[in-house]
């Protein structure tokens, strides 16, 4: 944990210990392995970046930490809000939605996995507090609006649907749509993949002034290098299922070790 | 062909009324909760009411008393022609009144009578999923129901007043069955909806080309989804029935020419008729000798 985040951490037990814990956890698909073996804590207010070549089990880390997939072994512990520390693979389905209706978020790569594209932008955003009991539309609305201010969308496309927006709208209403409910812990799958240079630039940046002034904890896996060193406190590097790396953003994007995480920095095209 | 010689009692074969009465104790057990059933084919195209009729067959016993009624009329092509394929396959009695009916299979309506204990409605029910239009995939609606999953039911609430300024649904107004089950009422107006909440009568709701049986056991606390500040109004037209003069049931609109005339009736026509035998007059209505010749 960097010297920032811990300075960023707050809340009566951030210091004391992990709202992650992940340990020893693997998932295969028959006889090839999608991760294999992986732990790490993960501390409130903490930016993790993992990152690593496609097919190296990023996604399948993710999905697994996520929920949305079930792991074969190992142990994903979150310190919930009302029990503290629970495991989340044992821990029983509506307990686990519950969770990611509220302390979780997921942003999907494609914006159209993670919005409902027959419903308006104040819908898609409204969606979560209805379901954790909101029921009164004017503030729902309010609430709504002023997450599209938070994520740069003009109040005057509320009703609109997402099918009309642009893709990087999308992705900006696909994260106030997660981030409506408060969640202590994002998940966030190639956010910025599939956009424009500028596009991207901007959305980092929204994203990186959102996680700091709401003190949010955040899984970002990516293949992008620019998107860590802007986000990430901390960088595991994955290939063939294993994590071969981990350590602070700068150290391993500075002076990398593996020889997997060499080729990875010296490859990325100097502009 | 004779008919009452052919035909098992009230059509189906004791099995399969068997398996229907299954799945009806089931869904009694679990108020709102989507029961799946074999639905059988029945003489009739879906759409017509085939899994209230299969709710209905189960149900009958010889000394039953049947009411059919099809938007609130007993008159109309789906009400006479169910009711005639009962008195043909069972011989039960038939009536056309509320009060004197043990069994009322309904499209789309609760008679304006109140039900009493010991009867049974049998609503007719086209797709018993109250999240269908939301969430095409039957195994996550079903999910969602199991785990009281129904955030998206508002969010359909959200968009009908973002649009229209109001909630715009006007029939099959989504339900919460005992503070569990969302639950489709079937096609009946939202002025009827109050009426399923704490209903002395039994209702079943059968789907049969979808296969699933529902029901409310008599006095089931049923409260109709809304949001605080714009709470659920049941509405009807603003006019009195000008056959009856009754301004607490709900209103047809008839086109009686082409230049823009129009009258309200009375939807439900045991209960207008019965207001009109007791000398009530509406606007339109014919004058006392007339009506007596």
């Amino acid at each position: 944990m960097t010297e920032q985040a811990r300075i960023r951490a707050t809340g009566p037990r951030a210091q004391d210990r992990p709202l992650l814990q992940v340990r020893g956890l693997a998932k295969t698909y028959g006889a090839r392995i999608g991760c294999a073996d992986v732990s790490f804590d993960l501390w409130p207010g903490e930016v993790m970046g993992i990152v690593g070549e496609s097919g190296s089990g990023k996604s399948t880390l993710l999905n697994c930490l996520a929920g949305h997939l079930a792991p074969d072994r190992g142990e994903v512990i979150f310190d919930t809000r009302a029990d503290g520390p629970r495991d989340t693979v044992t821990m029983p389905e509506p307990e686990r939605r519950m969770l990611s209706r509220t302390d979780w978020a997921f942003v999907h790569q494609n914006p159209r996995d993670g919005l409902r594209m027959g419903v308006s932008a104040g819908g898609n955003v409204g969606e979560r507090l209805m379901a954790v009991g909101a029921r009164h539309y004017g503030d729902i609305r309010a609430t709504a609006l002023d997450w599209l201010d938070r994520v740069e969308i003009d109040g005057g496309r509320i009703d609109d649907r997402p099918s009309a927006f642009s893709g990087g709208m999308q992705q900006r209403l696909q994260i106030a749509r997660n981030l409506v409910t408060g969640p202590r812990l994002v998940f966030m799958d190639e956010p910025t993949g599939g956009l424009d240079v500028s596009v991207q630039a901007r959305l980092l940046d929204l994203l990186r002034g959102l996680v700091r002034r709401m003190g949010l904890s955040a899984i970002v896996v990516t293949h992008d290098l620019a998107v860590v060193r802007l986000l990430a406190d901390r960088l595991m590097v994955m290939k063939s299922g294993h994590v071969v790396e981990q350590g602070l953003t700068d150290q391993v994007l500075d002076d990398p070790q593996h020889g997997y995480t060499q080729l990875l920095v010296s490859s990325v095209l100097q502009a | 062909m004779t008919q009452s010689g052919q035909y098992n009692f009230a059509y189906l074969d004791e099995d399969t009324k068997r398996m229907i009465r299954r799945a009806l104790l089931k869904a009694v057990a679990v108020p709102g909760y989507q029961v799946p059933f074999a639905s059988r084919e029945m003489p009739m195209p879906y759409g017509w009411g085939t899994g209230g009729v299969q709710v209905t067959a189960a149900c009958l016993c010889p000394e039953d008393v049947l009411k059919v009624i099809d938007q609130g009329a007993d008159d109309t092509t789906n009400a006479v022609s169910i009711r005639r394929f009962f008195q043909r396959t069972a011989g039960v009695a038939v009536t056309e009144r509320t009060g004197e009916a043990t069994v009322i299979q309904t499209r789309h309506r609760i008679p304006e009578t109140p039900l009493s204990e010991g009867q049974i409605l049998v609503y007719q029910v086209p797709i018993p999923e109250p999240l269908r239009f939301l969430e095409p995939r039957e195994t996550e609606t079903r999910r969602m129901h199991a785990l009281e999953d129904y955030g998206l039911m508002h969010v359909r609430l959200y968009e009908d007043i973002a649009r229209h300024g109001a909630i715009a649904t006007s029939y099959a107004y989504p339900v919460k069955v005992e503070g569990r089950y969302v639950m489709d009422p079937s096609p009946i107006p939202k002025f009827d909806n109050p009426k399923l909440s704490d209903c002395p009568a039994l209702q079943l709701f059968g789907a049969g080309r979808e296969q699933r049986i529902y029901a409310l056991p008599p006095h089931t606390a049923v409260v109709s989804l809304d949001f605080e500040d714009h709470p659920f109004e049941p509405s009807k037209a603003d006019h009195l029935c000008a056959l009856c003069g009754a301004e607490d049931s709900y209103l047809d609109e008839v086109i009686t020419d082409d230049a823009g005339g129009r009258m309200f009736v009375c939807s439900d026509t045991d209960y207008c008729a019965e207001r009109r035998a007791a000398g009530h007059r509406g606007d339109m209505a014919a004058p006392f000798e007339e009506a007596g010749a």
